[in-house]
């Protein structure tokens, strides 16, 4: 599948920054069709992985750095939320609701990016981090195909 | 994202205004947490009217609110939320612990 747009955003591990990450990719975003609720959804989702990346990758430390890839294909939006942190122990654990021990925390933050997005795939590496992938298809169209990644 | 907490009998009612996420969510928590000890109250309404966006984070500043006034037998209740915000509550499953109202009125008769 052809790329026909794409932007890549690199910041530190800030809370501040997730805002910025929304912001970015609902921007990005707007060049499809997507309606309203799509877009929301695609905020949310884009704001738990980099939730997660700073909580979790980096354990709250301002200091790291979160990359945020959108690619724009011709059927769908493919956003990468990557980190070097720390990364997942135990990532069918992490995959499921609740499976955090923090009473301040839901644990749900793959709950909605699955609930949001069309797929969802994580990779990550314990001391290497993690990579988030995210993909929304666009309206009007139908997936029919693995996109050739550039 | 700010903040307006007034006391209402024995009830906190925490108005939340614009971007409820990971940056909102610690300042939150801390103000909360104070209001309660400093004004001895017992139970908390989320009035979450001004609410623009929320994600889990700032779910889990009204879970963990909700978790903390319980050990005292207290109650929580959410009011006022916009529908950008509803189905992100109901994925959630946290309506199914803490009630939710159309109005700050409807709730606060439930709660004191």
């Amino acid at each position: 599948m052809r790329l026909r747009n794409r932007m890549k955003l690199e910041f530190l591990s800030r809370p501040e920054n997730v805002s910025l990450a929304r912001v970015a990719i609902a921007t990005f975003a707007t060049e499809v069709d997507f309606n309203l609720s799509d877009l929301e959804e695609i905020k949310v989702a884009v704001s738990e992985a980099v939730s997660n990346a700073i909580v979790h990758g980096y354990e709250e430390k301002p200091t790291g750095t979160i990359l945020v890839t959108a690619n724009l294909y011709q059927d769908v939006l493919e956003i990468i939320v990557e980190d070097e942190g720390k990364g997942i122990a135990d990532l069918t654990q992490a995959l499921q609701p609740g499976g955090n021990a923090d009473p301040e925390r839901m644990g749900l933050g793959f709950v909605f990016m699955k609930s949001f997005m069309d797929e969802v795939d994580v990779w990550s590496e314990l001391g290497q981090g993690t990579r988030v992938k995210l993909v929304k298809i666009l309206p009007g169209t139908q997936r029919t195909q693995k996109y050739a990644e550039n | 994202m700010s903040l307006e907490i007034q006391k209402h009998c024995d009830a906190l009612i925490v108005r939340v205004y614009g971007e409820f996420d990971l940056r909102a969510a610690d300042h939150c928590r801390r103000d909360i947490d104070q209001k309660l000890k400093t004004q001895g109250a017992k139970h908390i309404l989320f009035n979450l009217g001004g609410v623009t966006f929320i994600d889990s984070s700032g779910l889990g500043v009204i879970l963990g609110r909700y978790r903390k006034v319980k050990e005292n037998g207290g109650k929580v209740a959410i009011s006022n939320v916009p529908p950008r915000v509803t189905r992100i509550l109901e994925l959630s499953g946290i309506t199914r612990l803490i009630p939710v109202y159309s109005s700050e009125s409807a709730a606060l008769k439930e709660l004191t």
